[in-house]
Parts: structure tokens; sequence; C-alpha cells
């Protein structure tokens, strides 16, 4: 079938964005290739095309092109060009920011990606499935089509299996726990671990059907209007139940957008604060209410971007882990330089690119094995996927876990929680 | 008229007011543009934007290395400085700014000059072998990149020609080389070489974007 691609609506949109930080970044880069080499896409590929700076020539070309005095001489953005950059903006780039830590003129390519994206929507381009997640989320509350009712019913069923209190809809709570529905479908013993864990802290805690789905693939694939819609639905239900604190389960990118995007997606402060659960749990331990049994097996971390390099949080987990984790080991590089997954910024949502995923988590293969460790534990349930995905496509032996359930099989349930930890 | 005098006068009031204003004009035309407003709520122990942009206009002056670019990091140091302490270290430089504007300051030797000027068009020769070469940057690089790299080296090679006297007339050489800084300094504000204004604005709201969310890059 003949894609219909609005050129000039890309133009359009790509213009409504320019923004004095984004056309900064655009006129700046020097074309040095330096980010070539810190993008996990052109590390596994080796292919040209895949180096960052490289994916912001459409926005470069359309800022130009109706731009005095460059349009008197500078190209117009073609349907040509969208296409063929429909592939490299979607598929390999997952708004990692690592490009960012290399590159001399301190450009931040991420966020251009961001706003390129939507840009392309509007000519009615981008991947099927990664458009169609957020089509699923707007419509049906999740990218997985985890309805409200359906959410609810998970849940009940996971506190029946599990002799597990999981509150939903409760009229009042402290904090309001969201979830992703990667966790609801695929890991739902993270669900349980979370509730384990802020039932050992002894706090007041929540979820909600009116928003209870972290992650926004309205943000991932270029629908602001989705995205919006997403991060109003759990501004709503925690003003509802009048939550002071809004925790992020293991994902990523539901952080990244509800730490640091949502106050402007909506255009006003958020009412509440947001912790990931990986500083919620070393918040926890601050206070002494996180009491543990240290974990014997050999263990790495993975720091997913969008909570490490991107969120801030990368001392948070090694927080964690210090003095519970006796044999943990340090990939090289780690923390705000770790290498990417490869799914993350929609990218594990794109079927097309699984052999393009497969070959970055060699990258990561390597790393672990480089440790000696049995288990490389994340804290979000995106980038568990695409490594699980990879290391059954690949064969490899290593084990994968999450950072919240392995908490969550060290608690000393009996013990009253502790005065205070180091 | 000859051309030197064309060089040395009208020639060069012409190239200084147009990078001048150039460069106001780009300058001003992006400061102008809307700034996006931040509402999320910053690290507690987040430093101020000031401190912040500081940070991250001095953190990547050495940005984090891959194998790779470590010769692009230290060759692009190479040339820039050789091209400050000949620009702005050779006396005759001194003396030709000084009729301009009025501000002197002691010189270097001309023989250190002379041998810095000769790194420097090797680094430029290495950076442009490189962008080339290298299959990354050869897909990167368009005329303006090729365009500035020319009018970069142009002034070193007629320079250093002229110094050594290797082209006469002598007042021709000199002249050619007064014409080619004017070229750079005509196409300055309108191609890659504007980011030598640029990288104060990205660096520092790049260090301000990631030192409020507590990330050190």
């Amino acid at each position: 079938m003949t894609q219909t691609v609005d050129v000039q609506a890309a133009a359009n949109a790509f213009l409504a964005r320019t923004e004095e930080h984004l056309v900064s970044y655009l006129e700046a880069c020097v074309h040095c290739g330096m980010c070539a080499d810190a993008c996990h896409f052109h590390e596994a590929s080796g292919d040209p095309r895949h180096t960052p700076a490289y994916k912001l020539f459409p926005m470069a070309k359309a800022y130009r092109s109706q731009k005095f005095p460059y349009n008197l001489l500078a190209p117009k953005i073609t349907e040509k060009d969208l296409k063929e950059w429909e592939e490299l903006l979607f598929d390999t780039c997952t708004m990692c920011g690592r490009c960012t830590t290399v590159c001399p003129m301190g450009i931040d390519i991420a966020s251009i990606v961001g706003q390129a994206r939507q840009a392309f929507v509007a000519a009615g381009l981008g991947p099927d499935d990664l458009m169609q997640a957020a089509q699923n989320s707007k419509d049906h509350g999740s990218a997985l089509n985890v309805t409200p009712e359906r959410f609810s019913d998970r849940l009940e069923w996971l506190e029946d299996e599990n002799e597990i209190p999981i509150p939903v809809d409760k009229e009042k709570a402290d904090i309001l726990l969201t979830i992703s529905s990667i966790e609801t479908m695929k890991y739902p013993d993270s669900i349980v671990a979370m509730a384990k864990i802020l039932n050992h802290a002894g706090v007041s805690w929540t979820t909600s059907t009116k928003g209870y789905e972290a992650t926004n693939f309205g943000y991932l694939a270029g629908r602001g209007d989705i995205a919006k819609i997403m991060v109003n639905r759990i501004v709503e239900a925690a003003e509802a139940c009048g939550a002071k604190t809004v925790v992020i389960p293991e994902c990523g990118h539901a952080y990244g957008v509800l730490r640091w995007g949502a106050a402007n997606m909506i255009g006003r402060a958020l009412p509440f604060e947001v912790l990931h659960i990986s500083e919620f749990m070393a918040k926890l331990k601050r206070e002494g209410k996180l009491k543990l049994t240290p974990v014997k097996e050999s263990i790495t971390y993975h720091d997913p971007c969008q909570i490490s390099r991107r969120g801030g949080a990368t001392e948070e987990a090694r927080y964690l882990l210090d003095g519970f984790a006796e044999d943990f080991r340090e990939m090289t590089p780690t923390g705000n330089l770790n290498w990417c997954c490869g799914g993350g910024g929609g990218v594990q949502a794109i079927g097309r690119t699984a052999d393009l995923r497969h070959k970055v988590f060699k990258i990561k293969i390597d790393q672990v094995e480089k440790t000696g460790a049995s288990t490389l534990v994340s804290s979000c349930s995106n980038c568990r996927l695409t490594m699980d995905e990879s290391k059954e496509a690949l064969h490899w032996g290593g084990g994968l876990g999450s950072l919240v359930e392995l908490v969550a099989d060290h608690l000393i349930e009996d013990e009253a929680p502790v005065e205070a930890a180091e | 008229m000859t051309l030197l005098d064309f060089a040395r006068g009208i020639g060069m009031e012409i190239a200084l007011s147009i990078f001048a204003l150039g460069v106001l004009w780009r300058l001003f035309s992006l400061l102008l543009l809307p700034w996006s407003k931040e509402r999320s709520v910053k690290r507690a122990d987040a430093p101020s934007s000031l401190v912040a942009g500081t940070q991250g206009f001095f953190r990547h002056m050495w940005p984090a290395q891959t194998s790779a670019s470590m010769f692009v990091t230290i060759n692009g140091y190479v040339f820039h400085i050789g091209l400050a302490i000949v620009v702005f270290g050779f006396a005759q430089h001194i003396l030709f700014i000084k009729g301009l504007f009025g501000l002197t300051w002691p010189g270097i030797p001309s023989t250190f000059i002379n041998i810095v000027a000769v790194i420097t068009l090797a680094s430029l020769v290495a950076a442009l072998v490189r962008r080339i070469s290298n299959p990354v940057t050869r897909l990167l690089s368009g005329f303006n990149d090729y365009f500035s790299w020319t009018v970069t080296a142009l002034p070193v090679l007629t320079g250093l020609l002229a110094v050594g006297h290797y082209i006469e007339p002598y007042e021709t050489i000199l002249a050619l080389h007064i014409l080619s800084v004017e070229l750079l300094l005509i196409w300055f504000p309108f191609g890659k070489l504007m980011h030598a204004f640029l990288v104060f604005l990205t660096r520092s709201e790049t260090g301000i974007f990631y030192s409020r969310r507590g990330v050190d890059i």
C-alpha cells in the first residue's frame, strides 16, 4: 500500500518546534562524527547512517528551507527524505543520550529526536506497531490493551495468588503506585514485589483505575496529544486520592516523561513528587524502613538510560545495592556512560527492529561476561523485555533479573523497620 | 589602488563589517526565538543555572572518550590552539590589529610562530583527510563543512607562503593572505565557523538541562 506523506505538515511541525535550544543544537553541529562511536546502533551495525548527528538532518533541512536567508539557496525537505529518515529516527534511536556525553559541542541529540518524531507523525509517518501502541494507550488505557477492568482483575488475581494486599482505588492514600503494562502482562512478579515493599514500609498507598499506566507510548510514538492524555490520567488519579508521591515502576521512559517532561506537557508544576521505584527503595533504606538479607550471588547492574544518564538516579540503585549485594560487579562502562539495551524509546515495540536489537545486545553480553557476574539486574521492565528477547534469540545463558524483585525476595518480613541506615 | 591597498583598506572594512553584523544577526535571530519554559522541579542539590551552565561548558572541553574519538579531540585542540597562537601571537598580526582597533600586546618569536603554523596546517590537513576517509564524517559532510575548512586553511597556507617569501612579488602574496582572511571573516557568520560562538550556548544549555536532573555528564 502506498503511504500518503504530507511533507508540508512535517515542515510546519518542524518549524513549530524551533525553540532556541533546538535551533542552537541544529546549527552548532560541526559534523565531527564523534557521536557515532557512542551510539549502540552504530556500534552494532557499523552503518554510518546510524550516526546520531545524521539523524538530525531532516530537522536541520526543514529549518533552513524555511528561514531567511537560507531559504534562498537551501533545498526543501522532500518525501524521499522523510521516508528515509523515518527508520533512522524511530528504529535506530532510543533517545538514550549517550551521544551527548561525547559531543564536543554538548549537543543533546535525544531531545531533538523526540521533537522530530512528532513532525514525522504529522506527515503521516511512523512505524505501524508503535503508532498502534500509542493509539491503544489512548483508547484502552495501555499499549497492551490493559483496560481499567482488566487491570483491576489482574491485581485481584495477583492479590489472591500471592496472599498480599494490593489496594486499588483507595479513597485516600499518600502514595499512588503506577504500573507498566509490560509488568502487568509479562512480569507480574514485579507488581507483587512492589506491593510487598510498600506494605513492608507501612506506608499508605494505592493503585488507581483512573491512572495506572506508567509507560507513555504517546511520547515514544511522537503523539504529543496522547502523551498529554496519559500524563493527565495519572495527575487526576493522584489528585483524586490526595497522593503526595507518585511511584514509577521499573520503566525508564515512564520515569523520564513523568519526572521531567510531564509538567511541561500539562503547563503547570505537578502537585506531587515523582519517584522511580529505585529512588523510593533507596529512600526507605535511608529512613531505616528496609531490612534485607544479603544477596550472595554475583550480580551486575544495567543502568536504564532514562533513569540514570537522563534521569539522575544513577547513584540511588548503587546506594541500594551497597551492602545488600555482597558480590556486586560494575560493568565497563557503567553508570551515566552505560550502553543502552537497544529497546528504549519505543524501539522495543517496533517489530522490524528485532535483528538490530539482538546485535546491540551482544555489546551487553560482552560487558556482562567481562564482569563474570551470574545475573544482570535492571530496574526497567522495557530493558528487561528487550534483553529477555535477545537472550532467547542469541541462546545466551546469563541470568537476567529485576532490582525490585531482588529486593522483595530478600525482605525480612518479620522484623520491625530498623531505625536508620548508613 | 593596488590589490594590497584594497585588501588592507576597504576590503578589510567590508569583511569586518559583514563579520560583526553577521555574527550579531545570527546570535539575535537565535536568542529571539521562543525559549521553552521548564516547569519540572529540579533536584534539591542542583546548582544555579549560571553555575550549571559554566560547568557544562567546561565539562565538554574534554567530553567522554571512545578509542576512536581520541584523535579527533586531540587534533581538534592542536589546530584550534595553533590558530589562536598564530593569529594573536604573530608580531605583524598584532601590529595590524593595533592599526585597526588600537589594541596591542607582546608578540611571540616568529620562529616559534612558523613552527606552530606548520603544525596547525598539518593538523588541518589531517582533519580533512579524516573527514574524507572516515565513512561517518564523509556521510555527514557537505559544502558547508568543506568550504569552512578551506577558508580556515587558506590564511594559514598563504601566511606561511608570505612569511617564507615563497612567492614573488611579496605584495601579491601578502594581499592574497589578507584577502583569504577576509573571505574567512565574511563566511564566518553564515557557515560552520559560527560554532565558535554557538558552543557557548549549546554546552551551557546542555549543562543546565542535565544538572537540574542531577546528572553529571
